[in-house]
């Protein structure tokens, strides 16, 4: 047993039901108790979904216990075939199912027999995977479904594509800005004279999975899901797959490249160095920004990344590579992948943090006291706790992190939109910090900077004041020292004459 | 309107679906109620799937340091691998450790369920070894729907309540901290007089989690009557829960309570008055009335009260009368809250509710009836476990003027051009007592409101017909 607060990712049948709602006219039939099916209330919510979410639960209730619910997931999967034809229905197992261990392979088969629509059982374990992997497995399982159903009738295509095409992989719904990056990558594509073969599963018909051999190569914009996928492409049809994540300027540059490479392998002899130069120089504004007297102005300022591994890996490149910020901390709670992690962040940040502990993150966070962090809402709470202002780039997110204006991460538009967050955060922090310096603020009581436990000390009414002349960024650090230097002498009370002794004390 | 949407009007219809529809996990109950009870600290002993429940529900209020946690279950406690009582030892002691609570409430969930793991045999346990007192409730989403959550917690929170008057002075002085902080600086004398203020009757406990303000509200209702409220269960904290002694009388103030009131009856050995709820003024008014006979007293201005209530809901009424509404059912409020909106002058085709204690709601049910034939409109029917596929086909054919549903099927219904309210705010709201009927309405003709505002501009329907 662990004692938990909080979960930056979620339970495996989150990550199947994600995939499944993702396709158009695919319906997910979880297996759970009353009450699970808030998968429905987040899609409804978050992205503000116009239709039904193609979600519903063989609830299992104390009949089921007593009776097994083979009858029961039967009749569900049929009445849902029936009520709503659709292409696919996908039998999902959680937590529950995990330990009541019935035979679900037998009841889709059984199911099978009367649907007309094809039924599959999400291959996931509750207890092995997270959101994330169990997405990643099943959009491979559909996919490799849908091929083998069209070898079997002779339905593949013979050939790849005339022009050099592309499939986009791993485009979900609930996804972090997802919506917004497709459109980016297709236009990215566009610009580069690619066709788009395929984007899989969002908005994708399972008829569709059969014509993903024809393309050039596959793309795979995030590292936690599709991977898996491209793989068994690979596997199978020897479909090259590109899985640089296009964030930040450089990186697009290095995707695009990768790209030019796997089609020149193809024969195709194209050249997309103009078109990045353009880009880098004049498309985007990011590479202008990082040299204007702004970004001068961040030079070394002290940044926290935390998020999944796809956006604290690129947010990190981008904060020390492109903007010249130091990245005290960099961290992911992909706590199963972590190795690619510290590999794409060595060289650019102090330290890295592997941990799905936002008491460890917080209480990190607390001790370096960066100007500004880059994380998820937890690290945005954290940050409205300390002072410290919080762009948000991964999941968890919450509603404001689903906007209905143009906000992708990728590309090159992409490069705009995380320069104006960084240098956002930034700004109102300074601007906070000169308000306090020349005393704009109201006296706030809250002084402390650190999560943990309250310290034994206690403050004078002018120890107090003087602490709060001292501007936001350094008192934290003021604070401690003194209380550090109070402690070593056993003075209990700290006067104004205690802190500037204690700051004398340390030479500053 | 088909034959089967126009019910019979001469009695009321029951009928129950397929249990296929959305609802809250009743593990919910921690979120209002760990802010009701100060001093406790609630442990859910679940999975991931629980916590990611509790996460995404709870919204920010998960960030203000809550006084709940997941005991997350991992492998190998549910193979036995790990010592149940070893483990939960372990996290009881660092939430003793951390917090220092009056009370550790497990909740069991749907797996503790599964595998059958002995909560009741090992609190007891635990709790003599560690000292604090250990609750258990099985509020699980294989037995219980939202709302009931909080009736599982409340049934076992009504064992705990001590059966006799604390017998020492300092006991009864600690019992009795806030009351004696209220009469603080106050004569003996005044304190006494005050006493007089109250008719002659046995000992009245109220039972069902309500915010403070509508406490002091309700409680102050019933002392204009005369009628003294000895306790609340729960109270502000497990430190404060009520004397119950054998031959109290107890009344519940929500319609989802009923196994705590099977309890107090058949384990406290109290009366329980079985009345309308207390919501909407014409329920508050039953309410009262109906407590009042029951200890014999003539009740006091109540009719000029709610009327004058009723009077100034005018303007809201001039929205509703005359729209019909559709309950798909969620929280169990739902036969109370249709009982008032028939009485504001709506139509009511279906009430959906998960689950119907004919015995429990009685009173509510004989009102609800009552309040149809006196407005002339047709009885609902009322549907138990409903189905929620079937309800949206029900809802196309009918076009009501306003349905009441979950957050599910809220934007999907608005986006196809009906109007919607989110039922879960009826829980959150404060909707009890004659001051707080303006609330009810608030929340019932928002949409009404907002759609009104919107209703030239030509995009209420905004999906395809083809895409369903």
């Amino acid at each position: 047993m662990k004692l938990a607060y909080w979960m930056y990712a979620g339970p495996a049948h989150i990550g199947t039901l994600r995939i499944a709602s993702s396709f158009k006219n695919v319906h997910a039939i979880m297996h759970a108790p009353l009450g699970d099916d808030y998968f429905n209330v987040m899609r409804s919510m978050l992205e503000r979904e116009r239709n039904f979410t193609p979600v519903t639960a063989s609830v299992v209730d104390r009949h089921v216990l007593a009776r097994g619910s083979q009858e029961k997931v039967v009749e569900n999967i049929v009445r849902k075939d029936q009520e709503e034809t659709p292409d696919l229905i996908v039998l999902t197992p959680t937590c529950t199912s995990s330990i009541l261990q019935e035979d679900l392979q037998n009841f889709v088969e059984r199911a099978q027999l009367e649907a007309k629509g094809d039924v599959l059982l999400a291959d996931v374990n509750h207890y092995r995977v997270n959101e994330l992997q169990a997405g990643d497995r099943t959009l491979q399982q559909i996919v490799q479904y849908y091929i083998e159903k069209a070898r079997k009738k002779g339905e593949l295509p013979a050939h790849k594509t005339e022009k050099p095409s592309v499939n986009i992989i791993g485009i979900t719904t609930l996804g972090f800005h997802n919506q917004h990056d497709c459109r980016e990558l297709k236009k990215l594509m566009n610009d580069l004279d690619i066709e788009v073969n395929a984007i899989i599963p969002e908005g994708a018909s399972v008829y569709e999975i059969k014509t993903l051999p024809q393309a050039w190569f596959n793309l795979v914009p995030y590292r936690e899901l599709g991977l898996m996928t491209a793989h068994y492409l690979q596997a199978e049809f020897g479909t090259p797959f590109v899985d640089i994540t296009p964030m930040g300027v450089v990186e697009t540059a290095r995707c695009i490249r990768a790209i030019q490479h796997s089609l020149n392998e193809q024969g195709a002899n194209v050249d997309y160095e103009p078109f990045i130069a353009e880009q880098t120089l004049y498309g985007s504004q990011a590479a202008w920004f990082s040299r204007s007297i702004d970004c001068q102005n961040l030079t070394g300022k002290k940044a926290v990344v935390f998020g999944d591994n796809t956006h604290a890996a690129a947010m990190t490149k981008i904060l020390a590579r492109e903007m010249g910020i130091r990245v005290v901390l960099a961290g992911t709670y992909c706590k199963y992948d972590e190795q690619w992690f510290r590999e794409q962040v060595s060289g650019f940040c102090d330290e890295v943090l592997i941990s799905d502990d936002h008491g460890m993150i917080a209480d990190a966070i607390a001790r370096l006291e960066p100007a500004a962090i880059f994380g998820t809402q937890m690290e945005r709470h954290v940050g409205k706790r300390l002072d410290i202002p919080c762009g948000v780039i991964a999941a968890p997110i919450h509603i404001q992190n689903f906007p209905i204006g143009y906000r992708p991460f990728l590309g090159y538009e992409g490069t705009n939109q995380i320069a104006d967050l960084v240098y956002n955060s930034f700004t109102l922090g300074m601007e906070d910090h000169l308000l306090e310096i020349f005393g704009g603020h109201d006296t706030k009581a809250v002084i402390t900077k650190t999560v943990s436990a309250d310290s034994d000390l206690t403050w004078s009414q002018d120890g107090l004041a003087e602490l709060n002349k001292i501007p936001g960024f350094v008192r934290g650090k003021v604070k401690r020292n003194t209380e550090k230097f109070a402690r070593d002498r056993n003075i209990e009370q700290i006067t104004a004459e205690v802190l500037y002794a204690a700051k004398e004390a340390v030479g500053a | 309107m088909t034959a089967a949407a126009t019910p019979d009007t001469s009695n009321l219809v029951f009928d129950c679906e397929t249990g296929n529809y959305h609802t809250f996990c009743p593990i919910s109950c921690v979120a209002w109620l760990y802010q009701k009870i100060e001093d406790s600290f609630f442990l859910v002993i679940g999975t991931k799937t629980c916590g990611y429940f509790l996460q995404n529900a709870m919204g920010v209020m998960i960030f203000a340091e809550p006084r709940y946690a997941m005991a997350e279950l991992e492998e190998g406690d549910i193979s036995a691998q790990l010592n149940d009582y070893e483990e939960l030892k372990r996290l009881c002691l660092q939430i003793k450790r951390d917090r220092n609570p009056s009370v550790i409430v497990w909740i069991g969930t749907c797996t503790t369920e599964i595998i059958k793991m002995d909560l009741e045999g090992l609190a007891p346990k635990l709790e003599a070894e560690i000292g604090i007192p250990i609750v258990v409730a099985r509020a699980n989403g294989l037995d219980y729907a939202f709302t009931q959550g909080e009736d599982t917690v409340l049934a076992a929170m009504a064992a705990r309540c001590p059966d006799k008057a604390p017998a020492t002075e300092t006991e009864k002085d600690e019992r009795n901290a806030v009351q004696k902080l209220l009469n603080f600086g106050r004569k003996k004398e005044d304190i006494r007089s005050e006493a007089a203020e109250y008719a002659d009757h046995p000992p009245l406990i109220l039972f069902g989690s309500l915010p403070d303000p509508v406490v002091t509200q309700l409680t102050l209702e019933l002392k204009k009557q005369g009628i003294k409220v000895s306790g609340w269960l729960p109270a502000k904290r497990f430190t404060e829960l009520p004397v119950i002694e054998a031959g109290s009388y107890v009344c519940g103030v929500n319609p989802f309570l009923s196994r705590t009131a099977t309890t107090l009856m058949r384990r406290r050995k109290c009366k329980l008055i079985s009345a309308p709820f207390p919501i909407g003024p014409d329920g508050t008014r039953a309410w009262i009335e109906k407590i009042c006979s029951v200890f014999a007293i003539e009740p006091q201005g109540l009719a000029e009260r709610e009327q004058q209530v009723w009077a100034n809901l005018e303007d809201y009424l001039q929205l509703v009368r005359g729209k019909s509404v559709f309950f798909m059912g969620d929280n169990l409020l739902e036969i109370s809250l249709a009982r008032f909106l028939i009485r504001c002058g709506m139509t009511v085709s279906e009430i959906g509710i998960p689950y119907m204690d004919k015995r429990y709601q009685a009173a509510e049910l004989a009102l609800l009836e009552k309040t149809c034939h006196e407005m002339g409109v047709p009885l609902p029917k009322i549907i138990e476990k409903p189905d929620n596929y079937n309800q949206v086909q029900r809802i196309y054919a009918l076009q009501p003027d306003l349905v009441i549903t979950g957050m599910a099927h809220a934007n999907p219904l608005e986006a196809r051009g009906i109007n919607t309210k989110w039922s879960v705010e009826f829980t959150f709201a404060q909707i009890h007592g004659f001051t707080n009927a303006r609330d009810i309405l608030e929340l019932a003709t928002r949409p009404l409101r907002r759609n009104h505002a919107l209703k030239d501009l030509g995009w209420d329907k905004l999906v395809n017909v083809s895409s369903g």
